[in-house]
């Protein structure tokens, strides 16, 4: 990074120089994509969410210079694609892990263990919330309601469901995360990149075989009433996650349960917007200051 | 507005009415063979069969009404669209999931996304329009990538693009992720952000179904809605009108979560009861007791075991002092701090909130500071009235209906569980053990 966040926090002085633009190559290929996104929509501003996901895909996380390439393709100017990217938290404004651990701590999944288990996993990796392990493999974060609270606590990994999580479940699970073994979601498909996920989320749809169908039609949970509503299983009988499977070791008693003190929502500080490395600026080099 | 007494203790089997659900079990439920196994699209070439207004108006005297938490009749928005305006009309399909609690339409997409594709096809045909969009929650992967290969099947059978099945329909069906913001499904919101805008809401009138998407005529449905539809022109709106009650007719996704035996999705007519649906699915967890509840999501006011009776339809929630929202059955039992659960939808509402209106930006905050301070026992007795005397002055003072959520836990647990805001005050600090709370507490205890 050639300017520090506390140089570009100084509110006086010059003014920023426009962000640098992509290599020839890389912008070629950002454009044929772009126009397939704004063509999609009657009116191209439409495409401006699905052009962060694209420039995301493309660094890792939204820099200046995907910002200035989004108002570019859409005929704005870069404090209106800004005033968007900094509104939406699924945009990332520094260069991030390869796996995004979103741990749901809204009321439902805090209260069936998701406050244990962001706590043990703060303390497992040694990182707090927003931050990135040292391999650059994991970025650890809360989340709000992910609509899953019938398989509560829920961890998400790079947007795919990890269901029924505890302390254990969920520390292995970096652990695979960490040591590059293929990880596959109770539901969703087998864990491509953080910058892969992004460009689905852009619009272009996950070409890998096998990915559509991976986990099976619904999960248990999803099917309880209908197999109620055929007699086909009393409630003693039906299979219950929390009591069985992959997660029935006995719990870390020694995990620090947060006190009431610990707030949360007070991770949720204004962040910076990192810039490419003029120099390498398809890649995520910068290294964050703080 | 009741169960007929007839209804009564009956089986699961009786109370219980998958359609959307039917055939989630199937393999391959999602793909297009395995709908049209299940009379998939029967219901479109129906309603090609029909005039437009013919179809609105069915839809309208089915009685269908809103599943995303308001409840406004579905067939009524349709109307509301001019026609012959010579303007593009629009239909989104607000697919932003994001009310704590909710968990319906994200299985219901998982698991059969042609239901709402063919729901589409039938709203675009009756409203005239020929573009519309699925604007789905950028965080659910899953469902998007099922969204986009069952897009791409409708698109190579003919029922989307153009002149579908033969009648000269001619639909676009654009599927959009947004980026992450609970504001955005709030339906005003969402069209903002849907034209690339920060999601803010507008004031209304005008409403949007005059000046929405681009300022043209749009309708905003949440998705179980119009997923409903196909069932109802293939089996007929008296089939539909059969469940339920006058009012509030039909079947519908209840979402059972939390300290439950058996959390999942239970659809049913409306106006079953929490106490059928917790007896028929094994109850609280062994040993514990229902304490506190919502009928429909974090902001609709909560209830308690007081309330295992009241008919889970429009109605029956309404005059027991909440809303039925999002049928969202959030279950909470006698182990859980109340102040806790009400900090952290607090700390929620600040966090979502779009900071557009004082009253919820700084309304939030302020709550968020005293609960914070109530939970962790450096709270003072008059900050229970302060507490109410915020909230009151966001709900119904806001630019939307975010801000009401907001005051609805506050002052419902206010006035069912003031002694435990007490004590927290007395005795300094919560007298709750979060870790018996946990998914794995009871096992714990058995194992150590």
């Amino acid at each position: 990074m050639t300017t520090s966040s506390s140089e570009r926090g100084v509110s006086l002085g010059m003014p920023e120089l426009p962000a640098p633009g992509y290599p020839d190559d890389v912008r070629a290929r950002l454009e044929r994509d772009a126009r397939e996104l704004i063509a999609r929509y009657p009116d191209s501003r439409s495409a401006l969410l699905p052009l962060l996901h694209l420039v995301q895909s493309e660094e890792g996380h939204v820099t200046r210079t995907g910002m200035r390439f989004c108002a570019d393709m859409l005929n704005l100017t870069t404090a209106e694609v800004t005033a968007v990217a900094t509104f939406y938290t699924m945009y990332r404004r520094r260069p991030s892990g390869d796996y995004q651990v979103g741990v749901c701590t809204n009321t439902l999944c805090a209260v069936m263990g998701g406050d244990a288990i962001f706590e043990a996993l703060q303390e497992y990796l040694g990182v707090g919330n927003g931050e990135t392990t040292d391999d650059g493999k994991v970025t650890l974060e809360h989340i709000e309601c992910n609509a899953a609270c019938d398989y509560a606590p829920v961890v998400m990994v790079n947007w795919e469901f990890f269901d029924n999580q505890t302390v254990q479940s969920a520390k292995r699970l970096v652990d695979d995360l960490r040591t590059g073994r293929t990880v596959s979601p109770t539901r969703g498909a087998p864990l491509c990149t953080f910058k892969e996920t992004a460009r689905i989320l852009a619009g272009f749809p996950d070409e890998r075989e096998g990915a559509v169908e991976a986990s099976g039609s619904a999960g248990p949970a999803s099917l309880v009433g209908l197999r109620l509503a055929r007699g086909e299983a009393a409630p003693a009988r039906v299979v219950h996650p929390r009591d069985g499977g992959p997660h029935d070791e006995p719990q870390d008693r020694a995990v620090h349960e947060p006190s009431p003190t610990e707030h949360l929502s007070s991770h949720d500080a204004p962040q910076d917007t990192s810039a490419s490395d003029p120099a390498h600026p398809a890649g995520p080099t910068a290294e964050e200051g703080e | 507005m009741t169960l007929a007494p007839e209804l009564k203790d009956m089986s699961p089997e009786k109370l219980l009415a998958p359609v959307l659900s039917a055939f989630w079990d199937e393999d391959k439920s999602w793909t297009l063979d395995v709908y049209r196994r299940h009379e998939g699209y029967e219901g479109l070439r129906k309603a090609l069969a029909m005039s437009p207004d013919d179809v609105i108006a069915y839809v309208k005297d089915s009685g269908l009404r809103g599943r995303g938490g308001a409840g406004f009749p579905t067939g009524m928005k349709w109307q509301f669209i001019p026609q012959g305006d010579g303007k593009p009309h629009y239909l989104v399909v607000n697919a932003d999931e994001s009310e704590p609690g909710t968990c319906k339409d994200i299985p219901l997409l998982f698991a059969n996304p042609h239901s709402l594709i063919e729901g589409i096809v039938i709203a675009c045909y009756a409203i005239r329009s020929s573009h519309a969009f699925i604007y789905l929650r950028g965080e659910v992967v899953p469902v998007l990538r099922r969204l986009h290969e069952a897009v791409r099947e409708a698109y190579a059978a003919g029922y989307l693009g153009e002149n579908i099945l033969g009648s000269g329909l001619d639909l676009e069906l654009t599927v959009h992720a947004g980026a992450g913001a609970y504001i955005c499904g709030e339906e005003t919101a969402l069209l903002d952000s849907l034209e690339g805008r920060r999601g803010q809401p507008r004031l209304r009138p005008p409403f949007p179904a005059v000046a929405g998407l681009y300022a043209c005529p749009t309708v905003v449905n949440n998705v179980e809605s119009i997923a409903s539809v196909p069932a109802i022109l293939q089996n007929g709106k008296e089939w539909f009108r059969s469940m339920g009650s006058e009012k509030s007719p039909g079947f519908t996704l209840y979402s059972l979560s939390g300290h439950v035996a058996s959390p999942g999705q239970y659809e049913a007519p409306l106006g079953i009861t929490l106490r059928q649906l917790l007896e028929m699915s094994g109850g609280m967890r062994p040993g514990h007791r229902l304490k506190f509840w919502t009928p429909g999501g974090s902001s609709t006011p909560m209830f308690t075991d007081e309330h295992l009776d009241v008919p889970l339809d429009y109605e029956g929630v309404g005059a027991a002092g909440s809303m039925l929202g999002t049928k969202a059955l959030q279950c909470f039992d006698e182990t859980t701090c109340v102040v806790r659960a009400v900090t952290r939808w607090t700390e929620f509402y600040a966090h979502e909130s779009c900071g557009k209106c004082t009253p919820c930006r700084e309304g939030t905050y302020w709550l968020v500071q005293l609960l914070r301070d109530i939970e962790a026992g450096k709270g003072a007795m008059s900050d229970l009235d302060k507490l109410n005397d915020i909230a009151d002055n966001i709900n119904g003072k806001s630019f939307c209906a975010l801000g009401d959520g907001a005051a609805s836990p506050i002052f419902s647990s206010l006035k069912y569980f003031r002694e435990e805001y007490e004590q927290h005050i007395t005795g300094r600090g919560c007298p709750f053990d979060p870790a018996k709370s946990t998914a794995w507490a009871d096992r714990t205890e058995v194992n150590a």
